[in-house]
């Protein structure tokens, strides 16, 4: 993962209530066996008609959208199915931070382990930055300061958990960081042999 | 200090609890499936990593193969297919793969086989993983890059859910089911009440459950928003374990049955959030949007968004209605069905095959809707045909597929066409999941059937479905 200090980029909004991530990136995209080229098929059906046209009444298709790196969104976004696509989507059509009150859990986590920003606002709070968002407008989003330029020039400070942030600025793999546990996994393994063992059932 | 069962399982598996940093937490089990693994394997390989327990692994091939049979067509879900044969072979992982004999939706077999057992922590790159709290444990969906870091250390850095008891009080009505209690919850908490949280499902009417009925009240956690959901085990759990291929057998048993006895939450156990239903007065439930929340009941309306305060909800409603093609204040029986989906990690097991097999034996499915069984597990569709409830839904007119995802989401070739209406007893509306443009209902087993009988929503519980 590489690190994330900080953006500037142009901001879409995407004002829309418990966006899941099946609209995110449908099904049909999900038999790919690679991590790249999702960005294509990022909101599919919402983005693109029957026939493969832009819908004009989608917001992400507005213009002063196109390769905006900052994305204001609704409550509870990416709510529902666990598919990392949907973060590898965002990112992939050119994302580097989502903003919204609230995201699903499984979600926000996919992002975090593929460094794609996810910054909780309050409504309230979220709501003024859209206000000053319109028109393909440029905001800062500052990781390491932990605030969010508006394109008015306000600053709007935001909470992080620490770790999180952590691991973000240094672009941490954190599955090396797990395996420096070894010593302490292993003590586990050996003082808990567990019940299970799918190898004794007969697999085909 | 007294303990929820969440505090137990969490307890058990620190590995680790580095200061401000999540916990690195043991995996009991990891289910696996074809459509969010193979970037995880390839990531291994790549870091020239290797599975560190294989054995505490189990894969299965469920969400794009065909129900029909005959060879998988679509060059794609094949190649996923053949990548998750291959990933296992290598890293010597047990595949339950199609033709197996004890192959079917992940959250089917895994209970099934017994591997399910309380008190372990069990993931699962698929939400849905929440269905096995049902015995006790603590099973929660992951993405595919925890997929990774699960092969790779058997861990997880996790940071410690809060928890809810979800107690539903009070009798359940006759002709009332599980479905209906957990989506007449989420009509309630919301799709993002859960948030953050571990839900612990209490009261009497959880214990009166089976297993099976149990799993689909657990099964839906996620649509509430929640990380997991939970019943404390019981003799009902205990009963439903024991002899299963991966229980545990004599003097093992008798200590396990010590250890689970264990494991409920203390009666004066605080949690960090309550919420209480009463479902004396529960009715059988449909969805009438694009999210699980939008329910009512099956004698109820759809409803007005104008009624709605919350300007985020009401624009959600009006979205919703517009999609799903239906006017607020229509009688949810006056709505037809094109087709019927029985079947899901949600409702596929042999109680909601019986249960759906006793609504439309000796009728048939109306004219003009089509009508699809796909049982949860391979062993649940040979269990189904030794009762001879494939022979009831086919004289009634119903497909009789092989066991899979099929129309929960439609990554094989069971998708509904634009505009299409389904009855579905799946778990979640969210639009275009069952096909482009799909209308997408969830309801009970028992619901479904009616519904495919009249050819319009009905009431399961009047006697007259009769065509």
């Amino acid at each position: 993962m590489r690190p994330f200090r900080s953006v500037r980029g142009s901001v879409a909004v995407l004002g829309r209530a418990d966006v899941d991530t099946d609209q995110i990136i449908p099904k049909q995209f999900l038999k790919r066996i690679e991590r790249t080229g999702f960005g294509e098929f990022l909101f599919f059906d919402w983005r693109l008609d029957g026939q493969g046209r832009p819908r004009p009444d989608f917001e992400l298709n507005a213009r002063e959208c196109a390769g905006a790196k900052i994305l204001l969104a609704g409550p509870n976004f990416g709510c529902g199915s666990s598919r990392e696509h949907a973060a590898w989507a965002l990112q992939d059509y050119g994302f580097e931070v989502v903003v919204a009150p609230s995201f699903g859990d499984i979600f926000a986590t996919n992002c975090f382990k593929i460094g794609l920003v996810t910054i909780v606002l309050p409504q309230a709070v979220l709501r003024t930055l859209i206000e000053s968002a319109h028109g393909g407008a440029v905001a800062e989003v500052d990781l390491e300061r932990q605030v969010i330029v508006d394109p008015v020039g306000r600053e709007i400070p935001f909470e992080v958990d620490p770790f999180r942030r952590h691991c973000l600025l240094n672009g941490l793999d954190d599955i090396a960081r797990s395996l420096e546990y070894e010593q302490r996994i292993a003590a586990y393994e050996a003082a808990h042999p567990g019940r299970v063992r799918t190898t004794a059932l007969s697999a085909g | 200090m007294p303990k929820t069962l969440l505090d137990r399982i969490w307890e058990r598996h620190v590995v680790a609890a580095p200061d401000g940093e999540p916990a690195l937490l043991f995996v009991d089990l990891h289910l696996i499936h074809e459509v969010t693994s193979p970037q995880a394997f390839e990531g291994l390989r790549l870091a020239g990593r290797t599975v560190r327990r294989p054995e505490l692994s189990l894969a299965t091939m469920d969400h794009n193969v065909p129900t029909e049979d005959g060879p998988v067509t679509d060059p794609l879900a094949r190649a996923q297919l053949e990548a998750l044969r291959r990933n296992c072979e290598e890293f010597g992982i047990p595949l339950f793969a199609t033709g197996h004999g004890r192959e079917g939706i992940v959250h089917v077999i895994g209970p099934e086989l017994g591997v399910t057992q309380p008190g372990m922590t069990i993931v699962c790159g698929d939400s849905h993983t929440s269905t096995h709290g049902a015995f006790g444990a603590l099973a929660f969906g992951v993405g595919t890059s925890e997929v990774e870091h699960v092969l790779a250390t058997q861990c997880l850095p996790q940071v410690r859910p809060r928890s809810m008891r979800v107690r539903f009080e009070g009798e359940l009505p006759p002709g009332v089911t599980a479905k209906d209690m957990i989506l007449g919850a989420i009509g309630r908490l919301g799709v993002a009440g859960g948030v953050g949280h571990v839900l612990e499902y209490t009261g009497g009417a959880i214990g009166a459950l089976s297993m099976e009925n149990r799993m689909t009240i657990c099964n839906m956690s996620i649509e509430a928003g929640a990380r997991a959901g939970m019943i404390a085990p019981d003799e009902t759990t205990f009963a439903y374990l024991e002899g299963r291929p991966a229980a545990p057998t004599g003097r093992a048993w008798e200590q396990a049955l010590d250890d689970w006895r264990g494991l409920a939450s203390d009666p004066d156990a605080a949690y960090d959030a309550e919420f209480l239903i009463d479902v004396s007065g529960l009715t059988p439930q449909v969805t009438w949007g694009t999210t699980p929340e939008m329910v009512v009941s099956v004698t109820g309306r759809v409803p007005d968004p104008a009624a709605l305060t919350d300007p985020d909800k009401r624009l959600a409603a009006e979205r919703a209605l517009s999609y799903m093609g239906l006017e607020p204040g229509t009688e949810m029986q006056d709505i037809s069905v094109d087709r019927v989906f029985i079947g899901s990690c949600t409702n596929a097991r042999i109680e909601d095959l019986r249960a759906a097999a006793a609504v439309v034996a000796g009728k048939r499915v109306h004219d003009g809707v089509r009508a699809l069984v796909v049982p949860g597990s391979a062993s649940v569709k040979r269990l189904a045909e030794e009762e001879g409830l494939d022979r009831i839904f086919r004289a009634a007119g119903f497909e009789w597929r092989r066991a899979g995802c099929s129309m929960c989401l439609g990554m094989n070739p069971d998708v509904l066409a634009d505009g299409e209406r389904c009855a579905s007893t799946s778990n979640r509306n969210f639009e275009g999941r069952q096909g482009r443009g799909g209308r997408t209902h969830l309801v009970s087993p028992q619901l479904a059937a009616a519904t495919a009988i009249a050819g319009h929503f009905v009431d399961p519980r009047e006697p007259a479905v009769t065509p």
